[in-house]
């Protein structure tokens, strides 16, 4: 379920500090139009990100979730991102098995340089999840009182 | 004459170590229960049959003594699990292996027999259990009330021993058959399966039991399914929470569950629980061609990466 006017959709974007971030910084900051039904968390990097952070969310009321960090090797940590690949592919194969649409859910790497990249992929996925609509499962949304 | 043979050995091991764990008559002629033989007396009390259901290796990793324990071939994947993980040291453990035949499901048994209270329970030759209750006895046959990994079981005999009682068994299973379940359950519309999931962890009653009874769920009184910092799932009963901790259970278990299938028979609610675990195997098998608790040499593929990953390839949009 979604919030109630329906016209936004919530999408949870997890973005790392160094690279991602700076990306949809760089994004504003050349006032590149962007959709609004993301809400980003930033982390400190994307083998922060626990793949239960992503069922949390969806669970608790979000229609898609987004991850980004660093591109491989490009890794503030050095290898941060690549424990995080591993970790989210195997997220993204299970979630179609407890009947979540794997759709909901991705994962890529955007540099902090890549504003006009940035503002492809949250176009894109914004637009896959308006295709897929509210997700609707028993479990309760989070509503903030 | 196993059973013989496994006395003799485990009253040799028990010089060794200072405890062995193996299985003694539960309550009940239908339960084994776990022994721990710390007298030379207690080994008597050691049985050997299609009732020694528990995976006792769970005890391993918080014993800070030197353990001979009896395993089965499905239990010792977990040994071997550990040693991956760093959790036990080969020395300090003394391994009995039982090339096993299959066990049964005690909850299979007593749906069979309408849960009435057994008199006697005998085994014949291998594949029948007879079993006995106030209504009279009845004769089933151990195929049609073994767990479920006992009938595609890949594993007859121990991976990993250092005394082996009698002869090394093959397995006549196919191996494909092993995830047969599975591929089977993602044949179903993606809504299907949401519901079918909904519907199972609706009736979970957060008796952790499946958590408790898991060998690789390590953590166990620091599990983040209760704490409060950070603050993971509230005690609120609903199918979030529910559904928040399987997946918990499940994550957790990723590319580590050695589908000994005890989270599924310790149960009560008779919740599949096994199944998301069996799914993240297959996914590791074709990912990264890992199968947890086969290889010492292997590494949990969580707790590794690869700078190019083959199988890996990045999502389009």
């Amino acid at each position: 379920m979604s919030v109630i006017a329906a016209k936004e959709l919530r999408i949870i974007g997890f973005l790392c500090n160094w690279c991602s971030y700076g990306g949809a910084d760089t994004a504003g900051v050349s006032r590149f139009k962007q959709p609004t039904d993301l809400r980003i968390i930033r982390v400190p990097c994307s083998g922060r990100v626990d793949p239960l952070f992503v069922v949390k969310a969806l669970l608790n009321g979000a229609d898609g979730v987004l991850v980004s960090g660093c591109h491989p090797r490009d890794c503030h940590y050095s290898d941060g991102n690549f424990y995080a690949r591993r970790r989210l592919e195997m997220l993204k194969r299970l979630l179609p098995f407890i009947g979540i649409d794997e759709r909901r859910f991705h994962y890529t790497w955007i540099s902090a340089s890549e504003g006009a990249r940035w503002q492809q992929v949250i176009t894109d996925f914004t637009k896959q999840i308006h295709k897929l609509g509210p997700l609707s499962t028993k479990t309760e949304v989070m509503v903030e009182s | 004459m196993s059973l013989e043979k496994l006395k003799e050995t485990v009253a040799k091991v028990f010089h060794e170590v200072d405890v062995v764990i193996g299985y003694k008559q539960g309550f009940d002629p239908l339960h084994a229960t776990p022994c721990f033989i710390t007298m030379p007396e207690q080994v008597d009390q050691l049985i050997w049959n299609p009732l020694c259901v528990q995976n006792l290796t769970s005890y391993l990793p918080f014993l800070k003594k030197k353990v001979g324990i009896v395993v089965k071939g499905c239990d010792s994947r977990t040994i071997i699990q550990y040693m991956q993980e760093g959790l036990i040291k080969r020395d300090n453990i003394v391994i009995v292996g039982l090339p096993c035949t299959g066990i049964i499901s005690v909850k299979k048994v007593l749906h069979e027999i309408d849960n009435q209270p057994v008199e006697s329970i005998t085994f014949r030759d291998g594949s029948n259990v007879v079993v006995k209750t106030v209504k009279g006895q009845k004769i089933l046959s151990l195929s049609d009330v073994c767990p479920d990994k006992c009938s595609t079981c890949q594993y007859p005999t121990p991976l990993i021993y250092d005394h082996l009682i009698g002869e090394p068994i093959k397995s006549d299973k196919p191996p494909e058959s092993v995830y047969e379940d599975i591929r089977e359950f993602e044949k179903k519309p993606l809504k299907e399966r949401l519901e079918y999931w909904e519907k199972e962890f609706d009736r979970c009653i957060r008796c952790y039991a499946c958590r408790n009874a898991c060998p690789m769920c390590i953590c166990q009184d620091s599990c983040i399914a209760e704490t409060r910092d950070p603050h993971w799932m509230s005690q609120k009963l609903s199918i979030t929470e529910k559904f928040m901790f399987h997946m918990i259970h499940a994550v957790h278990l990723a590319g580590r569950c050695v589908e000994c299938g005890e989270c599924e028979r310790v149960c009560p609610m008779g919740i599949p629980v096994n199944k998301l675990k069996k799914k993240i195997n297959l996914e590791m098998k074709e990912l990264f061609g890992y199968e947890p608790g086969v290889n010492l040499e292997d590494k949990p593929p969580m707790y590794t990466f690869n700078v190019e990953e083959r199988k890996i390839e990045e999502h389009k949009l």
